[in-house]
């Protein structure tokens, strides 16, 4: 746990797991530097503990879970938006996302 | 810790009376003489199709002759598929009570209603008669399942789970962990945990198959509530559910309605063989745990992020929830509150041995919250396996 809102699993992470809710425009320090939300994060999603270039693995329990579809910069929400299954495609109710083309 | 002696010499810590449809057009008598019967310990279990179908007939022999099963009422409309004079032989040759009342041979929905209502009265009556003898441990069947996962689940929930098994293991119990299509990305990983390297080729290829037959199905095993809570992927779902197992050595790898002879940590294949024909390997949780009590499990550890509320016919189902704010939400259908982790509250060998105590419990009769709120979900579809390869389940320790 690095502070009330968010907790790191492994050391050879790129991104801190929420575990208390933090809304949009909020901010908070991390790892000694400041960042403000750019959107609403809610316990169990992640957000980018360093810059992540696009391509690169998203790094969780120490081990990849797949990869950015997009640069990603510090601080910012990690989900279904900017990364995809390295495997197989996840999907909403209205939608699937991260087919491979 | 004591059970309820069955003839076969397996031990129950429930004491039930099933009556099973084997078809759905018997459904509804089954279900107004388990609804007129009015008790917990009654429970209506079934198969909808009126093809036969192998595994469904396996996994009800497995169901059927389950140690928390005192007893059988198969009601069978009498033109489908389903082979009921097998099942009713396996019930017999395993000292249960069994008695099959087919609708049409009986004079119709009413009739058959008021036979099967007579019927099941003195199999309870033979059930409280059961032998209760000493029960170690090591007699213990349990099995896991993770459902409506979110970005807690791995977290708190799963590896406390897996702190579970290994204790039970090491008291020589049988655990079992499934769901190969949420273990995508984790098969080296369990492939080096294989008591054999012949048995870690197979789970590798178990989980490959699962990929494949996902993949053809265009759905991973991946729900939108899962996306909501905060998981993108699904290897980053298989990664948490994966914690599930622990860190026990891998006994053996097994299909749905197999049950292990002996203590250990075993991997259970749910992903059908062959081309996919029947739809989806699993369409909902129930349907899982209901293979998983087919191949023995007295109870099953269900862990939750979202909060599902599912319990099951025949053997009790434990509710661990890893999400601190689902726990206070939904705490009346929550056995453990695993969201003490991710809050720095309780460290995940606290909450492990909390479960593990627990299991002792319900073992000993007291009744888990989804089993005191009357849950008795159950769900038995179509699906085709072949047997299990001579490398699954290794002889050597």
């Amino acid at each position: 746990m690095i502070n009330k809102h968010f907790v790191l699993l492994n050391k050879e992470d790129n991104v801190f797991v929420c575990c208390k809710e933090l809304l949009s425009g909020c901010s908070i320090t991390l790892e000694g530097i400041d960042v403000t939300m750019s959107a609403d994060i809610t316990v169990g999603h992640k957000i980018a503990r360093k810059q992540i270039t696009k391509g690169e693995k998203i790094l969780k329990y120490g081990v990849s879970i797949g990869s950015a579809t997009q640069d990603i910069i510090f601080g910012e929400h990690v989900h279904l938006h900017n990364m995809k299954s390295d495997y197989i495609a996840s999907h909403t109710r209205q939608s699937k996302v991260g087919e491979n083309e | 810790m004591k059970g309820y002696l069955r003839k076969d010499g397996r031990k129950g810590i429930r004491n039930v009376v099933l009556v099973t449809y084997l078809v759905e057009c018997a459904h509804h008598v089954a279900r107004a003489i388990v609804a007129d019967c009015h008790r917990d310990d009654v429970q209506l279990i079934g198969f909808p199709g009126c093809y036969p179908n192998d595994y469904a007939l396996k996994i009800m022999e497995g169901l059927c002759t389950h140690p928390n099963v005192a007893g059988v009422l198969i009601v069978s409309l009498g033109c489908e598929g389903f082979n009921r004079e097998q099942l009713a032989n396996t019930v017999e040759a395993s000292g249960r009570s069994i008695e099959t009342l087919v609708i049409q041979k009986n004079g119709g929905t009413r009739k058959t209603i008021e036979a099967g209502l007579a019927s099941v009265k003195k199999m309870c009556e033979d059930a409280s008669h059961a032998e209760i003898v000493p029960m170690d441990i090591s007699e213990l069947v349990v099995g896991t399942i993770c459902g409506g996962s979110d970005g807690t689940s791995g977290i708190g929930a799963n590896p406390a789970v897996g702190m579970c098994f290994d204790k039970l293991i090491a008291n020589d119990a049988v655990c079992m962990f499934e769901e190969t299509g949420e273990l995508i990305g984790c098969e080296q990983i369990m492939a080096e945990r294989a008591i054999t390297p012949e048995l870690g080729e197979e789970i590798i290829k178990s989980v490959e198959k699962a990929e494949v037959y996902y993949t053809r199905m265009g759905y991973g095993s991946f729900a939108p509530g899962n996306a909501e809570g905060g998981l993108s992927t699904q290897e980053e779902k298989s990664m948490g559910a994966y914690a599930k197992s622990g860190s026990s050595k891998i006994h053996g790898l097994i299909k749905p309605g197999d049950i292990p002879a002996q203590g250990g940590l075993y991997l259970m294949d749910v992903v059908p063989d062959g081309d996919p024909m029947f739809g989806f390997p699993n369409i909902v949780d129930s349907a899982e745990i209901v293979e998983m009590i087919a191949s023995g499990c007295h109870i099953t550890l269900f862990t939750t992020g979202r909060g599902s509320v599912v319990g099951s016919a025949i053997s009790p189902v434990i509710k661990v929830c890893a999400n601190p704010e689902t726990y206070d939400n939904l705490s009346d259908d929550m056995d453990i509150n695993a969201g003490k982790v991710i809050k720095g509250e309780a460290t995940v060998e606290q909450v492990g041995n909390e479960i593990y105590d627990l299991v002792l419990e319900v073992a000993q009769g007291k009744q888990s919250k989804s089993e005191s709120l009357g849950h008795q979900e159950f769900v038995l579809t179509y699906k085709k396996f072949d047997a299990i390869g001579p490398s699954c389940l290794p002889t050597v320790r």
